[in-house]
């Protein structure tokens, strides 16, 4: 199979509340800080994904709102509508199917102008579930509690998560909240849902991104040294609560084992040398390592407690901050996407971790980690 | 190397304004499980599935989630693809694109809507910029019916000769058994004379709501021609959405369909 890159790659300061900016200034900031960062115009661009959900924004066909600023009026233009790792997969096919060489890809939204509660309830079956009332919030809190009773994780090992991500934001300036913090104060905080404290949880913020991809034989002809796609994959679990154990992510252990396959990684928690993971609450971040096989089973806490993830532990997981500490839904796999680019240039600044040759990308879609995205960027072809 | 793509499969519901027969996931299954029959295949075989519809009409959010049951996607690979009334040629070349980049043998591709749950013209206003637009616009036959007012003053045509579109069309529905306006013909007169919605669209001249799904299995050359004796192949693909703001728009002419019949 042919092979594709990351040449280029910009981002909007994520923000709680954007209040100078439209949707579509949040795409003409983020396209040219990528185009820009790649060395390229936008007549550089064959084609143009965007990443937006027509829920979060209000707007039905919401790729209107960001197509015009992102260069994408004439040209072809499509829009997928989940996370930005999904966004950055079609992106990669169209750069691959012989239709075009460079695609830009783009992702937003803004939370300061969502209810999330409401927008979130949507997402449950409207005949069945939906008069519940639950909210991604507390459907995720009934996932914490069935994986700390599984695994024995501790509340204390959750806000040592927090503790980590939002310390790491400090060294990012694109970070809606850095912030030095102690466990103690996690458990402190609010409870919005038992067991998941205030700062056990992500904010919904304001923010765009946006990645180019090239094919491989135009990839090496712009400013930056290509970071390689080495291996993707995604799934998708069942919908109703009730038809998976929910402690467990069975569609990310399979997503995560075929992006592994096409890389050719054998042994990940040897190969890989940092990862951004889809850390919108603190548990998460424990259970998608373990069930991506970068912990043991029920060893993440533990192995976080020891170091490990920290920036200069093992396995730097969260290196940017985190979701933790800035959360723009849908375009945060693309922010988590070009966090890893830039460490695997060597270009973090402040948040580089010492060795990044293999990175991990992973998003997610759906309520409790039902769809799950990973992606490995590599330094080589 | 990228891979020519084939058809290889359809199946889709008899189309009608009102299914209260089944929710959405069953809709959806019913035109799954006739392209599947159509193409000798089973959920199995299937590599991943795109799937679109407009969210607003049914109100359900993460739909590429919420459908799996309905889909056959269960612990596979599933995208959502939307791009307004624009969605059922965009996940097809979803599908063409997912099996042209050698990363799916075969793909499944759906869309479908429940219009008799939604509020049609409701959810289509909220596409329009809630500051400068949305307040003018209602829906999509407002801007329809300007759309029609500026082609009719630059090219001299008439209500008349966009009626000939609804006599023809409905002409060809009688031989189409999924068809959902195949009760009997219309004439000229009877579309003129059809009640006003927005000048100059009558409303014969406008297409109904409806409940419905459709389902095509996009297979790569490496198995194409094992699955069905003649796949259809697909040449070339291209998709236009121009300037958004409806200031920008260039009433009367079809920019976005010229540009994109080019890149063909």
């Amino acid at each position: 199979m042919d092979r594709a890159a990351i040449i280029g790659v910009g981002m909007t300061k994520i923000e709680k509340n954007k209040v100078r900016d439209t949707f579509a200034d949040m795409a003409w900031e983020a396209v040219n800080k990528a185009l820009d960062d790649a060395g390229m115009t936008i007549d550089d661009i064959d084609n143009v994904i965007t990443t937006s959900s027509d829920f979060w924004d209000g707007r039905t066909i919401s790729c209107m709102a960001v197509g015009d600023a992102s260069g994408a009026a004439h040209k072809n233009v499509s829009c997928v509508e989940g996370d930005g790792t999904y966004g950055a997969f079609y992106g990669m096919t169209r750069s691959l199917s012989g239709s075009y060489k460079t695609t830009l890809v783009t992702g937003h939204s803004k939370g300061s102008q969502s209810v999330s509660s409401l927008i979130t309830n949507c997402s449950f079956d409207p005949i069945y579930e939906r008069g519940l009332g639950m909210d991604m919030v507390t459907a995720c809190a009934m996932q914490a509690n069935a994986y700390m009773n599984r695994t024995k994780t501790t509340a204390e090992q959750m806000a040592m998560v927090s503790v980590k991500n939002h310390g790491n934001a400090m060294k990012n300036p694109l970070a809606q909240l850095p912030m030095k913090l102690a466990v103690s104060d996690v458990l402190k905080s609010e409870m919005v849902a038992d067991p998941l404290h205030k700062l056990d949880c992500s904010p919904v913020s304001d923010g765009c991104a946006a990645v180019i991809i090239a094919h491989e034989s135009v990839a090496s002809k712009f400013k930056q040294k290509p970071v390689w796609l080495k291996g993707v994959s995604f799934c998708a679990d069942s919908f109703f609560f009730g038809d998976r154990d929910i402690s467990r992510a069975k569609s990310l252990a399979q997503a995560a084992k075929k992006a592994y396959a096409m890389a050719g990684i054998k042994d990940p928690k040897k190969e890989i040398d940092v990862a951004e993971v889809y850390d919108a609450f603190t548990y998460q971040e424990l259970m998608w390592l373990e069930e991506m096989g970068l912990a043991d089973d029920s060893t993440a806490g533990k192995l976080l407690e020891k170091g490990e993830f920290n920036i200069d532990g093992r396995l730097p997981v969260n290196a940017s901050g985190g979701l933790l500490s800035g959360h723009p839904i849908i375009a945060a796999g693309l922010y988590e996407m070009a966090a890893v680019v830039r460490q695997i240039r060597g270009d973090a600044g402040g948040f580089q971790v010492r060795k990044a040759n293999t990175g991990l990308v992973h998003g997610v879609n759906g309520l409790g980690g039902q769809s799950h995205c990973v992606w490995i960027l590599g330094k080589d072809k | 190397m990228a891979k020519r793509v084939a058809i290889v499969g359809t199946g889709q519901t008899f189309h009608k304004s009102h299914r209260p027969d089944v929710n959405g996931q069953e809709l959806i299954n019913e035109a799954v499980l006739r392209a599947l029959q159509d193409a000798g295949l089973t959920m199995k075989d299937i590599d991943a599935i795109v799937i679109g519809n407009m969210d607003h009409f049914e109100g359900i959010n993460y739909v590429d989630c919420w459908s799996v049951d309905g889909s056959g996607g269960t612990m596979k690979p599933i995208i959502k693809l939307t791009t307004g009334g624009t969605t059922g040629c965009t996940v097809a070349i979803g599908g063409y694109h997912l099996v042209g980049s050698g990363m799916f043998d075969r793909v499944l591709v759906i869309g479908w809507e429940k219009n008799s749950e939604s509020d049609t013209t409701g959810a289509i206003t909220t596409a329009f910029d809630p500051i400068w637009d949305r307040l003018v616009f209602a829906g999509a036959i407002s801007g329809l019916a300007a759309e029609a007012q500026g082609y009719m003053a630059r090219y001299g045509a008439t209500d008349r000769d966009g009626a000939r579109v609804s006599v023809r069309d409905r002409k060809h529905a009688m031989n189409n058994p999924h068809a959902q306006l195949r009760k009997e013909e219309v004439t000229l007169e009877e579309v003129l004379a059809s009640p006003m919605l927005a000048d100059p669209i009558h409303l014969l001249d406008v297409c109904p709501r409806t409940d419905g799904a459709c389902a095509v299995i996009m297979a790569s050359e490496d198995v194409a021609e094992k699955i069905c004796p003649k796949p259809d192949w697909i040449w070339a693909t291209a998709a236009r959405h121009s300037y958004a703001y409806l200031g920008d728009a260039d009433y009367g002419r079809l920019t976005s369909m010229r540009e994109g019949s080019q890149e063909m």
